[in-house]
């Protein structure tokens, strides 16, 4: 069993660069949920953690195991792979229930429905 | 032969998938990721999806590249807003984009790409009209946001798909 302290120092600063780096990114979004004013504008913040949050992470883990296992380690990918292709379906459900909402509550500055 | 494999990528791209996520390439792995390749994409064939046609060509690599850039510019610029903003000098509101664009995959596309970059979300897009309604964060310029939209990402798209 091969532990993180087997790291060599040259791939132990590039892990923790990219790690804290993506959770970094990942805390600002979460952040941007109490900082921002209405539901849409919120909606954008946890984007950040969705892709570079992510991306800092799992480059961080493919260079740890990838260096610990002495193979490449990039089914890391995968993960990037499917949060990129289903994030947009919660995203659009959550935004257009809150259009749906919102115009039937007639909301101001709300734009119509396309008619 | 297209009976039995209808969507030959599709079926390929699921073996690759099996044969990533179990980290091997032994002989057992590979029976078993074409065996799940082959039920997948034949319970895929009940659903009768449309076909797509991709027109390979340079655009296909440029708009990635694109999109990977403009992901990480978009995170900084939100991430601006969020720690630095004042509510006065950033407008979010919301954008109405006639979209030249049909098909449906390159819609697709168009839709992650838009998710996927902080700051646009896209909330409706009326198919027989064939505009769309975006939410941006930081809306300084309404005509700004649909030339970027048009120029960097649309025009690629149509390259690939029509």
């Amino acid at each position: 069993m091969t532990q993180a302290p087997d790291l060599p120092l040259w791939a132990a600063i590039l892990t923790a660069f990219f790690l804290l780096a993506g959770s970094l990114i990942t805390a600002i979004g979460s952040f941007g949920l109490v900082r921002l004013k209405n539901f849409y504008e919120r909606v954008h913040a946890p984007t950040l953690g969705t892709t570079l949050g992510a991306g800092g992470v799992l480059i961080a883990s493919m260079i740890c195991f990838s260096v610990l296992k002495g193979r490449p380690v990039v089914h890391e990918v995968l993960i990037a792979l499917f949060l990129t292709i289903t994030t947009p379906v919660t995203l659009m459900l959550l935004g257009r229930a809150a259009l749906y909402r919102d115009r039937t509550e007639q909301q101001p500055d709300i734009p119509r429905d396309f008619d | 032969m297209r009976r039995l494999l209808p969507y030959p990528g599709f079926a390929g791209a699921l073996l690759l998938m099996w044969l990533l996520l179990s980290q091997s390439v032994s002989l057992g792995h590979i029976l078993l990721g074409s065996l799940i390749a082959l039920l997948a994409t034949n319970a895929m064939s009940a659903l009768q999806p449309e076909s797509v046609r991709i027109r390979p060509s340079l655009a296909i690599p440029r708009l990635a590249l694109i999109v990977l850039v403009d992901i990480f510019r978009s995170n900084l610029a939100v991430g601006r807003i969020i720690l630095f903003g004042k509510p006065a000098h950033h407008r979010s509101g919301y954008l109405q984009l006639p979209l030249q664009l049909q098909d449906r995959y390159g819609l697709a596309i168009l839709a992650m790409i838009l998710t996927a970059t902080p700051g646009t979300l896209w909330l409706q897009y009326d198919r027989s009209r064939s505009v769309l309604l975006l939410h941006v964060l930081d809306l300084v310029d309404d005509q700004q946001w649909i030339d970027l939209i048009r120029n960097r990402y649309e025009r690629l798209l149509m390259e690939i798909f029509e």
